[in-house]
């Protein structure tokens, strides 16, 4: 047999892109894949990065430190950032419940955190705003004591934490049911308080996934758009959130200053989400430590 | 599941305190919606609903769906074949521009179709030129659905297909199948449920869509309205009652996507991505 | 003594690889690996895990494709057909049954998948079913899901789905690996008689070497990527090729020696040197329990008993021989009585191998 019947000896470049495989399909799938992320997310993100700077670096300047708009940015994210922070007790909470009591209808309790994925935002919105205008059902007794939730930054703090709590429980929820009972009774039988048990065992084997579930709420809140603005109240300054602020400059015609407005929240979101992915690291290697 | 652990005194507490926060937060808001829609009788409730507009918006909140969850659902099952059953270098950049959807705010996804396709998008005037309409025009809706719900079937899919591993697709194979006939006759009947639960919340975000629709949508009456966006015209209009009532079709298409979404996760749950098991 | 057909060296070449190399980014996994395989021959594939055993199934499989190097089937090139046109049977280590299929379906679905003309009928493929079903004893469990069996009839279902498309070769990949002892060993011999009924080329994949040494015609060890050692069982357990073969087909004693003028020496015991020995400084192998045991003035290593260790049937005798601490073994009723703790023994390596050191 001389060498020249060697079928497969090819030389082959180590930096190869793909590993080969058995498997068929990969040029259809992944012809298919990228087509489609690049027609729908690559294009008009491109439009959203590069619009903006039809204005100049000045002008991008000029509109993102228009008072309106700084204090709608600080609104959104501040309010995203508090009601992602009230949802992680209450989160953990109900998590709690959920994994580690049975009681009858454990299994409804449990379909209906989800209700706010599955809500339309819209509905979500003039529902909690008929609930809470200051002749609705709760927002009346709250007026009488002198709290107004609806047309109000509270309102829009009480939507975001509807919008999030989902995403908190569901963080949290896995890492409970996993988490190994031996270490919490061996914490018992050394002589732990329930309270002991609770911040020393149970809060930093949860505390990586509360941070994620905080990072998933307050990407998700600070976009929300649906189920705030009925609630908002939408004066400038005072109670408009950054999304609708895009709206309101699409309709002026001024699309480059709507873009600048996108590009930034998209630019904040992602430096928190950094953030906090970075707070993670620095957790987890702590834990390894 | 875990055995239920007794904490005298303590977990009635607890539970309570579960209970009221998702009473409060998340059940009442939800009975409002039927009780205001109900509040001056049955009759009043359905007579917005037949309204020509109210079965306009219905049939476009439909139309779009069944236009957008497909093409979805295709490209969840093209991505979670090429990432789950191969290996090759950036595969998760292209993960992260597939989640990115989830991370843009709803307006953000429909701005930037006007910024492509509007009076003075990029390609607005030529579209003009060529009398083809995008924004506020139903393929303008499609755009900006497919786009907001562009990541949830593949996001079913991936984790799911690389937990079950290319062992089975690899022995049909060897058995003598050819690639298509493996899969549709082993990755597909695999991946069944798990596709059907993408499709699901698919289909729940792209008939609920609001943000990003409104953008595009220019809410035109009887013509470019999904039901969300009529909601909030009726809403507008001062017409609470016909704004409810066509809220309350929308949250119970909330609650029957929930009642199947549990069932699924419930009676196969095998056969879902490990983080639906629960 | 089973009567092993492969043991005839007369057969007919069946598999022949050549040179086979592959590597993963920069890990070598099989480095230029050569052998063959005769007709209705048993092979094992025996080493560590990381040691190529399963990478080189997988490329006779079709499932990997070599860097370079050749396999042949009957003289036909096998790396130039495609998986599904070479007709292995491959049994996967955890048996990739299609789960939503039933046991039926699964053993069928190679017939069904063929193309309409070369597809047997439906009552053939039925008949063939059942046929199988019997032959690997699970008559009655036809309608079963894979979920709702054991390990072992998974296992069995696994094997007459690859048999049911009468393959040219029969590759298992760690076949017993993820079952208990107990059903190891007995489907051990079963899988033995089954494969000299079927008469099929069998390859198969194992980290085990009691299970190597049972079940086939003839062994090929690999380490690293290389094939170290190629035999029947009695070949490379009488005759290991190096210190790496003796020590992973079974436990082992070494001590180090010297050898000169034909005399071999290890601490006080001197012997004639077994031919062949490397010369110079050089390391003695031998079994725990390949030893004799004699009075102080008998020919062997002298040992200083420290204990005697009655275990079920065997007896672990821990001695001191120089400066090292060595357990010996033997078959009570065998034992000689002089052994006892506190007493100086004689120990006789029986088939002790030299290797350089």
């Amino acid at each position: 047999m001389t060498a020249a019947a060697l079928p497969s000896a090819p030389p082959r470049s180590r930096r190869r892109w793909k590993q080969p495989s058995i498997l068929p399909g990969f040029p259809l799938a992944m012809g298919w894949t990228l087509t489609w992320l690049g027609l729908i997310v690559v294009l008009p993100l491109t439009a959203l990065i590069l619009r903006p700077w039809e204005l100049g670096v000045g002008g991008v300047w000029a509109t993102l430190t228009e008072p309106r708009v700084l204090a709608a940015l600080r609104l959104s994210f501040g309010a995203a950032a508090l009601a992602a922070l009230t949802n992680l007790p209450l989160g953990l909470l109900v998590a709690w419940t959920l994994t580690r009591y049975e009681f009858p209808g454990r299994r409804i309790v449990d379909a209906i955190v989800d209700l706010p994925f599955a809500l339309p935002t819209a509905v979500a919105g003039i529902a909690l705003t008929a609930l809470y205008a200051p002749t609705g059902p709760l927002g009346a007794p709250l007026a009488a004591a002198g709290i107004q939730v609806a047309y109000t930054p509270v309102g829009i703090y009480l939507a975001l934490m509807f919008i999030g709590l989902p995403f908190v429980v569901r963080t949290v929820q896995p890492v409970l049911q996993d988490l190994d009972r031996e270490v919490e009774e061996a914490a018992q039988t050394l002589g732990a308080t329930h309270l002991q048990r609770f911040a020393l065992v149970i809060l930093p084997a949860v505390l990586p996934a509360l941070i994620s579930g905080f990072s998933l709420a307050f990407a998700r809140a600070v976009g929300e758009y649906g189920s705030v603005i009925f609630i908002a109240g939408n004066m400038p300054l005072k109670s408009e959130i950054a999304p609708l602020l895009i709206v309101i400059k699409l309709e002026q015609y001024d699309y480059a200053g709507a873009a600048a407005v996108g590009l930034a929240m998209l630019v904040i979101s992602f430096g928190a989400l950094l953030a906090v992915n970075g707070l993670q690291l620095l957790l987890a290697r702590r834990g390894r430590a | 599941m875990n055995p239920a652990v007794r904490l005298p005194g303590f977990a009635p507490l607890m539970l309570l305190g579960a209970l009221a926060v998702l009473g409060l937060l998340i059940v009442l808001p939800l009975g409002v919606v039927f009780q205001q829609a109900l509040s001056q009788g049955l009759g009043r409730y359905l007579e917005p609903l037949t309204h020509p507009d109210s079965l306009a918006a219905i049939r476009l909140t439909l139309l779009v769906a069944a236009i957008s969850v497909p093409l979805n659902a295709v490209f969840g099952v093209a991505a979670a074949w090429a990432i789950a059953r191969f290996e090759f270098r950036g595969k998760s950049l292209l993960v992260t521009f597939i989640d990115l959807p989830f991370s843009m705010s709803p307006v953000v996804s429909g701005l930037v179709w006007v910024l492509l396709f509007g009076a003075q998008g990029w390609f607005g005037p030529w579209l003009m030129e060529h009398n083809v309409k995008i924004i506020f025009a139903t393929s303008g809706l499609v755009l900006a659905t497919v786009l907001v719900t562009l990541p949830f079937v593949a996001r079913e899919l991936i984790p799911l297909m690389q937990d079950q591993g290319a062992d089975e697709e690899a022995a049909a194979l060897t058995l003598g199948a050819g690639g298509w006939t493996t899969f549709r006759r082993v990755t597909l009947p695999n991946i069944r449920w798990a596709l059907l639960y993408g499709v699901l919340l698919c289909n729940a975000r792209a008939m609920g869509e609001f943000g990003a629709v409104s953008v595009v949508s220019g809410s035109i009456r009887g013509q470019t309205t999904t039901l969300p966006l009529h909601v909030e015209v009726l809403y507008n209009d001062y017409e609470f009652v016909g704004a409810f009532a066509a809220a309350s079709v929308l949250a119970g298409l909330g609650l029957v996507t929930l009642v199947l979404k549990s069932f699924l996760e419930w009676r196969h749950s095998g056969e879902l991505s490990a983080s639906r098991r629960h | 003594m089973n009567f092993r057909p492969a043991d005839d060296t007369s057969a007919a070449t069946a598999l022949e690889i050549k040179g086979v190399s592959k590597a993963f980014g920069r890990f070598p996994a099989l480095k230029s690996v050569s052998l063959q395989a005769r007709e209705r021959e048993f092979l094992a594939l025996l080493g560590p895990s990381g040691s190529g055993k399963t990478t080189l199934l997988r490329v006779l499989a079709g499932l990997e494709t070599p860097d370079s190097g050749e396999v042949r089937f009957g003289g036909e090139d096998f790396l130039a057909l495609p998986v599904r046109r070479r007709r292995v049977g491959m049994v996967f280590q955890h048996y990739a049954l299609f789960r939503h299929m039933t046991v039926a379906q699964n053993i069928a679905f190679g017939l069904t998948v063929r193309k309409a003309a070369e597809r047997p009928s439906k009552s053939e493929i039925a008949d063939r079913v059942n046929n199988l079903l019997q032959l690997v004893q699970l008559e009655g469990l036809d309608k079963r899901y894979p979920s709702q069996l054991s390990g072992g009839q998974r296992q069995r279902v696994a094997l007459a789905r690859a048999l049911a498309i009468e393959p040219r070769m029969l590759l298992l990949d760690e076949p017993f690996g993820a079952l208990d002892a107990q059903v190891r060993r007995e489907l051990r011999r079963w899988l033995r008689e089954l494969h000299d009924r079927a008469g099929v080329t069998t390859v198969f994949v194992t980290h085990d070497q009691e299970e190597a040494l049972d079940l086939a015609d003839r062994v090929a060890i690999l380490k690293d990527g290389e094939l170290v050692q190629l035999g029947t069982p009695n070949e490379v357990y009488e005759n290991p090729a190096d210190p790496f073969v003796f020590d992973f087909l079974g436990q082992t004693c070494r001590m180090p020696g010297v050898v000169a003028q034909g005399r071999l020496q290890v601490a006080d015991w001197v012997s004639e040197a077994p031919a062949g020995a490397p010369q110079g400084a050089v390391e003695v192998f031998f079994r725990p329990d390949e030893v004799s045991f004699g009075a102080p003035d008998a020919p062997g290593l002298l040992a200083q008993v420290k204990g005697v260790a009655q275990r079920g049937p065997d007896v672990r005798i821990d001695c001191r021989v120089g400066e090292a601490d060595v357990e010996f073994q033997a078959h009570g009723p065998t034992l000689p009585q002089g052994v006892g703790a506190g007493r100086s023994v004689r120990v006789l390596p029986l088939r002790p191998q030299v290797y350089a050191a």
